[in-house]
């Protein structure tokens, strides 16, 4: 089947079979290879991408069902050389260790930070619970998010 | 601890950015499954629904019939080749693919090769296989017993289930002190199987590139080069020789220890990929990673511990069947089958101990592989924290005060165990006295006796753990005959920047910059400066790899040594130009100055450029060095941790309120690295205490193979953790520094688990297993007559 759809802003179109999974056409035919699988259940979140700005398990969506729709990735998170707060954050906060869950991460707290803009700390441990880190305790991840919604709300924000 | 160098050159001390972040934040990391050549292969792979079974017919037709299936690779076509068994680590057998039988559920039966992830899926479905089921053993206390069905029948003269018995220490005097003991407390305690579940699987891809025989496989390894050493000597007769085999550990997704093993799904990649000539991926998924890898723990206790009426602890006394699966794979040091259990004294001046492990098979997969631990010192620590605990309410004591009353004191270091290991350093009360001003332990007691008296159940846990890492002194440690020595390589360029490269493997833990930052403390040279590569056995020197919180005590160390090298060098290099003697010069990070004239100095940078442009006659050219690291001894890294739980009377759900948890982990190269090492650590010590277990039916039926029901805690359940730190140096390391990835994960268990205990303890209850779940504590409610 055919696939066209705009994945970073970017047209992308593909021939494949109806029951490829959203992420496998991420990662295996449009070779952006930012964002993970760790369960292929929807448990852990690693392949957590944007689908007109919600945030979706690809794992456990095909890849005709995002036709003609927007999709965001990990790699569209730094525009024209330019890091998005959160990136920042998670650099500056260690909100990661070895980076497998972190694009999943991202686009969680990116697309939770766009509704909510002055999260307490509980607002943002429910906002990642469906995405599994092994490495951090979490501790600094909502360290990043607190930090990245300071910076937005002071004018960081795009 | 005030840093030595400035925050431009980053040395120790510095909570420096890290340098590999740019690229995991961007989705820009190489992971194992973003390797990518052309012609690549897949493979997948068939896996058993028993957990004991006679193979009687693979049929592979209607998979080799499948669009895209290329072949069906199954036991009878790798034993054409003695291919189908592998030793394990610890010098036992495992099947790579099986000829008679499976022994467990879920292992591997046959393998699909194919053009694509898809159609070796398809070819997998599609391969049908009869079985004929066998009596299955789960039990290993069962698998002892006389009449049970010998599993290990490919070996000849085994007549029953048990691998090895193990014992340590002196069994006299301990039965000694026992006889003659005032008080003693006994508990069985069941230290149940649970799995790291990284959240990225293992895999590899496998490329035999038969024009020049030389095989490349990148593969998620926390062991590189002994990988490299392993496949060797294991396919070194069909022609893979260690020359021609390069192993590259890519970016890891987390590894925990169950990254250390050689699964079967490497093997067979292998062997495809030498038999085809093209390049073949492997990938397990969640389930298959769960279910067929390595386990962590499975140790049933029975432990003993003596005391005087006053509270003095005397002797210590332990009995562990320790559950192996069906061949013993454990990832231990081969001198110690039980790892380093016998540090189960722990931070206690005990005269007498006595510890017994008996290895047993039973119808499980393989493994006693590390979960985020130094050999089995979580099963060490959990046992004696939880023994200490219950003299403590049995003696009407309080905890904290009969561990400062039996603590091995600042004094007695370095301090000889009663079961032979020499402590190098520790300030055990200091930890403890620490943790319990922040959290107020006399506050918290005093408000759990008002709770008490209204029926609330509100309990305090404390452990004060002693690590044991950093293995190891090669007179007693080994693996496959492998000295556990580690490495570093440093090359200094001409224009003053540096590469080095490492025997180790990071996984999340920081090693691009913690290892630069050695660097930077000891050449002076900024650590933005110094490129670090691991992973790569094709240029990386030549060590054992990353597990045990190894790389800072042994690796670490070889960074300063290695640095020291170079330095001597560069003194060599700043007397020539200065024209003065070696012994005038003075070294402070950076630049070497000609003593009583500090005008006169020459920095790093010149005299690595008079290396290569200006160097004296007589000497080699060029600024580099390479040390191998035999560690005197182990590094003890301790600490002292407190919880406050309140337990629900109608769900029977265990609350953690607070938990402060204060380390020492001696001398800190990086403080932002050891607090998030310490978060994560405390989180994987949560999880195995309220939430993971794997656990079998009577059929062998995995009960927690997926992520469904087998549950690694959310942000939501992860207590704000508290933590803090005191700093007793290691005597013995070059940097004073002991290690810290894994302390967190040993001692969070028993705080918890004492926690809960305490809480109930008024009721009768007097041990919990972990995980205490919430369906767990409602039961003791229950029976205790605990009512909402």
């Amino acid at each position: 089947m055919h696939v066209e759809l705009t994945i970073n802003g970017e047209k992308r179109s593909a021939e494949v079979e109806p029951r490829l999974l959203l992420v496998h056409l991420i990662r295996d035919v449009l070779r952006l290879t930012g964002t993970h699988i760790g369960c292929d259940t929807s448990h852990c979140g690693a392949c957590t991408v944007l689908l007109e700005g919600v945030p979706v398990k690809s794992c456990t969506m095909f890849a005709v069902q995002a036709r003609g729709k927007k999709l965001m990735t990990v790699e569209g998170l730094e525009q024209d050389g330019k890091l998005h707060p959160l990136q920042e954050s998670f650099m500056a906060k260690h909100g990661l260790q070895c980076g497998y869950c972190t694009p999943g991460m991202l686009m969680t707290s990116y697309a939770f930070l766009g509704k909510h803009p002055s999260p307490t700390d509980d607002d943002i441990r429910h906002a990642i619970s469906g995405n599994l880190c092994r490495c951090t305790g979490y501790v600094n991840i909502v360290k990043s998010v607190e930090h990245a919604a300071a910076t937005l709300r002071d004018g960081g924000a795009r | 601890m005030t840093p030595r160098t400035s925050p431009e050159v980053g040395g120790m001390g510095h909570s420096m950015r890290r340098k590999e972040d740019p690229r995991f934040i961007r989705g820009k990391g190489t992971y194992v499954d973003d390797v990518e050549l052309p012609g690549m292969l897949w493979l997948d792979i068939v896996r058993s629904p028993y957990a004991h079974a006679k193979i009687v017919r693979i049929d592979t037709a209607k998979a080799l019939a499948t669009p895209g299936v290329l072949a069906v690779i199954t036991g009878k076509d790798l034993e054409k080749y003695n291919l189908h068994w592998m030793p394990t680590l610890m010098s036992d057998t495992q099947m790579v693919l099986p000829v008679d039988k499976v022994m467990y559920q879920a292992q591997e039966v046959a393998a699909v090769l194919a053009t694509s992830r898809y159609a070796a899926a398809d070819g997998a479905a599609a391969v049908s296989v009869d079985y004929d089921p066998l009596p299955v053993v789960v039990d290993p206390k069962k698998a002892l017993a006389p009449g049970a069905p010998v599993l290990r029948t490919d070996k000849k003269d085994k007549k029953d289930n048990h691998i090895w018995h193990w014992e340590w220490g002196d069994r006299n005097a301990t039965d000694r002190a026992f006889d003659g003991a005032e008080v003693t407390v006994k508990q069985d305690i069941y230290i149940p199987r649970i799995h790291v579940s990284s959240i990225e699987t293992c895999g590899c891809v496998a490329y035999f590139d038969k024009v020049n025989d030389k095989l490349t496989v990148w593969m998620t390894t926390q062991a590189p080069h002994a990988i490299r050493t392993v496949f060797a000597l294991v396919a070194g007769h069909v022609g893979l020789e260690e020359h021609k085999i390069r192993i590259i550990s890519p970016d890891i997704g987390g590894g925990f220890g169950g990254k250390v093993p050689v699964y079967p799904g490497y093997v067979i990649a292998v062997a495809a990929s030498v038999l085809t000539g093209k390049p073949v991926k492997w990938i397990e998924d969640r389930m298959e990673n769960l279910q067929a890898d390595s386990f962590a723990r499975d140790y049933h206790i029975t432990a003993e511990l003596a005391a005087k009426k006053d509270g003095t602890l005397t002797a210590l006394r332990i009995k562990t069947l320790a559950d192996h699966g069906y061949t013993d794979a454990a990832a231990n040091p081969s001198k110690f089958p039980a790892g380093l259990f016998h540090v189960c004294t722990g931070s206690y001046d005990l005269k007498a101990a006595h510890v017994e492990v008996d290895g047993v098979y039973t119808n499980k997969p393989p493994g006693g592989i590390a979960y985020r631990c130094s050999f089995r010192v979580t099963e060490a620590v959990h046992t004696i924290e939880r023994m200490v605990d219950l003299m403590a309410h049995q003696l009407g004591q309080d905890p904290a005060e009969l561990r400062m009353k039996n603590f091995v004191k600042p004094e007695q270091f370095p301090y000889k165990s009663a079961l032979g290991w020499e402590y190098d350093s520790g300030n055990y009360g200091g930890a403890l006295q620490k943790a319990m001003e922040q959290i107020g332990y006399a506050q918290l007691r005093r408000e759990q006796v008002e709770k008490r008296q209204r029926g609330q159940l509100m309990g305090i846990g404390i452990s004060s753990f002693t690590e044991i890492v950093g293995a190891g002194p090669s007179k007693h440690f080994d693996i496959l005959g492998l000295k556990m020595f580690d490495s570093c390589e440093i090359r200094v360029h001409p224009t003053g920047k540096a590469i080095a490269r490492f025997g180790t493997k990071s996984q999340g833990q920081g090693h691009e910059t913690t290892y630069a930052q050695i660097l930077a403390e000891e050449l002076g040279i900024p650590a933005k400066d110094i490129q670090i590569e691991e992973g790569d056995t094709d240029t990386a020197p030549y060590g054992l790899g990353t597990y045990a919180s190894r790389s800072t005590p042994v690796a670490g160390a070889a960074a300063a040594v290695a640095a020291g090298k170079v330095r001597d060098k560069a003194r060599k290099l700043a007397a020539h130009m200065l024209e003065v003697a070696e012994e005038d010069l003075v070294w402070e990070p950076g630049k070497f100055s000609v003593k009583g004239a500090p005008s006169k100095s020459k920095t790093i940078q010149e005299c690595a450029f008079a290396a290569y442009t200006n160097h004296p006659q007589g000497m080699e050219a060029g600024l580099e060095a390479v040390s191998y690291y035999d560690p005197p001894n182990l590094t003890y890294p301790f600490g002292s941790y407190i919880c406050v739980v309140d337990i629900d009377t109608g769900t029977g759900e265990v609350k953690i309120r607070r938990f402060v948890a204060i380390d020492d982990c001696g001398n800190i190269i990086n403080p932002m690295i050891v607090e998030g090492q310490v978060h994560g650590g405390l989180t994987m010590g949560l999880a195995p205490a309220l939430y993971e277990e794997i656990s079998y039916d009577e059929n062998g039926n995995i009960q927690g193979g997926s992520f469904i029901d087998y549950l690694v805690p959310t942000a939501v359940e992860t207590p704000k953790w508290e933590v803090g730190n005191t700093v007793t140096p290691s005597p013995h390391h070059p940097l004073g520094a002991k290690g810290v990835g894994e302390s967190a994960t040993v001692g969070a268990p028993a705080a918890i688990a004492n926690a809960v205990v305490d809480a109930l303890w008024h009721l009768g209850v007097r041990h919990v297993d972990i995980p205490i779940t919430p369906a767990k504590v409602w039961k003791l409610l229950r029976d205790k007559g605990v009512t909402e």
